[in-house]
């Protein structure tokens, strides 16, 4: 591999790692903050690919529009499902959450099939991000690829801002770490949930939406994500943000220099990776404080 | 089990009445056809469409084969190999059905042939390509009215060499339909004086292309071979594009890479020339004629390749049954006829091997819009090795 191979296979790394982060994304707050396993997430994610092929025409196929108009429709989707069916589980156990969350999976799964049928969908970037860069002699690179990396980056600052940095995110801490004695305080916690469980799909769906025109929309294509983003969010360590951050980039350039190096494993590369890490460090890299 | 043996008194003493009585008796009672076809899941639409060919073909014969009527019996496979053992042995032990149809997955179709051929039940497969139905699992039980993964590959191999191209490079998912179409690309490839310079694959069913057609790029060969199908072929050939590789590799494939994809590819398989057994705009009156029943018989729906293979499915019961008088029964005479038939399918004339699979014309299609319009003839008569069987 000579070096300006090595570079581009860098940048598929680094662009495909920022990608797994924000689809995993939503999941480190459903799943990491707030301890539900959340089968369906890959669903989400499913839901939002859909979103980006089905909204489009409604607002005269204008990206943006249709971007914003997902992320709404989500928030509305994921207070109602955390006031419907999240908000019983938090004190049950984790195989009633697998359970009810897998049900999920398969009632979206049918919904989808019924409403929007099983053809393979392919989606076009918006105009402006249409183009492509030259690369090395004979390749060239999306614009709209290096666009979602930037939106990956733009979520992830957010995110880390809001977490720290805010009074929202210091109530949100709190209430994973002790739910009664956050509630004790006068902070209302269920209300408080309900905002992150809506915020962690609006982030799912949107990731779904974002990777459409990359990932094309097809049936089950959120399965193939989900088992991906749990890796990503156990091998950061439960509940961390940045540990998801650096899991997922760590996932990218095992993912696409395995794929190279050694294709015969290249299937099981993250599993291993993550296999060892819990070895060295079974909370992973980064514990939530 | 009292049926059954009803039905046993019911032969035996036809043999010693004479065979009116047997015509007779065999007139009243309907043959039963069990569908184990995908319902739900990523092959709905191929489900569906083998189903409609079929029925369109006997619904043509005014509802019977070999004089007798038929009868539907439906299971969803779910594609679903885990639960392909079960569905099958639901439908011969409780629906008792004469005949089993399916199925679109090569796991499903395997566990399928494995259990018709303990059992003996005829089993028709309109799509599965794994070469070991027709080959190590063969038996005289079961036809495939499909292809095998290894014919398309094979046709663009003799393609490709054809066309000047010497160095070519391979990529495909590490699974079974992948690796046997790559197997028959390189058979013919390299026989014509090609050369393999690499084979690239990821896990089935892994879409994250970048890294592989990064190193396409680094290779730098005369053109690549791919298998793909469905979602994968969609993002593969936008991917292919999207990276700039498309007016410098060329890129040809097996036909699934733009079969029913060509509409989600949106113009970025424009000009993609594949190998398949099927293509649009074939020039032969039968296929217009099953074009416009089928689109008459199915509002809104095309037809297509799979639509194609359950058709001649019907087709090929339909001749060994017309030879033992309706009688699933006399297997052997049943198919002998098949295997000494030519049939008129939509694709062109073809015939059975030993092995039971079609020895077929491979067409050089090329993407025109939403059609894979046929350029000529890639492979005439082309019939998979059936290695393994004993059949042959």
């Amino acid at each position: 591999m000579d070096l300006s191979t090595f570079l581009i296979q860098c940048l598929n790394a680094l662009q495909y790692g920022l990608l797994l982060y924000l689809v995993a994304m939503g999941l480190t707050l459903i799943f990491g903050i707030m301890g539900v396993i959340n089968l369906a997430h890959g669903s989400f994610y499913m839901i939002g690919a859909y979103m980006a092929f089905a909204l489009a025409p409604m607002v005269g196929g204008n990206f943006y529009l249709t971007l914003i108009l997902g992320v709404v429709l989500a928030v509305v989707l994921g207070y109602v499902l955390e006031w419907a069916f999240f908000s019983y589980l938090y004190d049950r156990d984790h195989l009633q959450q697998v359970l009810m969350t897998y049900g999920l999976i398969l009632v979206f799964e049918e919904l989808r099939s019924i409403l929007v049928g099983d053809d393979v969908h392919g989606i076009q970037p918006p105009e402006l991000l249409a183009g492509t860069l030259p690369l090395g002699d004979i390749m060239t690179y999306p614009v709209y690829r290096l666009f979602v990396s930037g939106m990956c980056i733009l979520l992830a600052l957010g995110m880390y801002y809001v977490f720290s940095r805010t009074r929202l995110g210091m109530m949100i801490r709190a209430g994973s770490v002790n739910r009664e004695m956050v509630q004790s305080l006068g902070i209302d916690i269920q209300f408080l949930y309900r905002v992150v469980f809506a915020a962690g799909v609006a982030i799912a769906v949107l990731a779904g939406m974002l990777a459409a025109p990359i990932s094309s929309v097809y049936p089950g294509m959120g399965n193939q994500v989900l088992i991906i983003c749990f890796v990503v969010v156990v091998i950061g360590g439960i509940g961390s943000i940045r540990g998801a951050f650096f899991a997922a980039l760590l996932i990218g350039f095992v993912d696409t220099f395995g794929k190279v190096l050694v294709p015969e494993a290249s299937g099981v590369l993250a599993y291993v990776l993550m296999a060892l890490i819990l070895l060295w460090k079974p909370n992973g890299l980064f514990k939530a404080g | 089990m009292k049926y059954k043996q009803m039905f046993r008194v019911a032969l035996l003493a036809s043999a010693l009445l004479g065979a009116s009585l047997s015509a007779y008796a065999e007139d009243n009672k309907p043959i039963k056809v069990g569908f184990m076809l995908p319902a739900t899941g990523t092959y709905t639409a191929l489900g569906n469409a083998i189903e409609n060919g079929f029925k369109l073909y006997v619904s043509e014969q005014g509802g019977k084969l070999g004089g007798r009527t038929i009868e539907y019996v439906k299971v969803d496979d779910e594609s679903d190999p885990a639960k392909a053992t079960d569905n099958i042995n639901k439908l011969i032990k409780s629906d008792k059905v004469d005949v089993v149809v399916g199925t679109v997955h090569s796991g499903v179709a395997a566990a399928m042939a494995k259990v018709a051929k303990e059992t003996k039940t005829l089993l028709f497969v309109p799509n599965a390509g794994a070469q070991a139905i027709t080959g190590p699992m063969c038996a005289p039980n079961i036809f495939r009215s499909s292809f095998s993964n290894w014919q398309p590959g094979y046709a663009m191999g003799e393609v490709m060499a054809k066309k000047g191209i010497k160095k070519a490079v391979t990529i495909t998912w590490k699974y079974a339909a992948g690796d046997e179409s790559i197997k028959g690309f390189k058979d013919s490839f390299t026989k014509n004086g090609g050369e393999v310079i690499k084979d690239l694959n990821l896990p089935f069913p892994n879409v994250e292309f970048q890294a592989l057609l990064t190193e396409i790029a680094a290779l730098k060969p005369d053109a690549v071979y791919t298998f793909f199908a469905g979602g994968g072929a969609v993002k593969f050939v936008k991917d292919y594009k999207a990276a700039g590789l498309m007016d410098k590799i060329p890129l040809y494939g097996a036909g699934f890479l733009t079969d029913g994809t060509l509409e989600a590819q949106g113009g970025d398989a424009e000009g993609l020339q594949t190998a398949l057994h099927y293509a649009d705009k074939l020039d032969n009156p039968k296929d217009k004629a099953f074009r416009s029943a089928y689109e008459t018989a199915y509002k809104d729906m095309v037809p297509d390749v799979y639509a194609v293979q359950g058709y001649d499915a019907a087709q090929m019961l339909g001749i060994g049954l017309a030879a033992t008088n309706g009688d699933v029964s006399k297997q052997a005479e049943l198919a002998a006829a098949i295997e000494k038939a030519e049939i008129d399918s939509p694709r062109g004339k073809f015939t059975i091997s030993k092995a039971h699979n079609p020895v077929q014309d491979i067409y050089l299609r090329e993407a025109k819009g939403k059609e894979n319009v046929v350029v000529e003839v890639a492979s005439k008569a082309l019939a998979d090795p059936a290695t393994g069987c004993p059949l042959k």
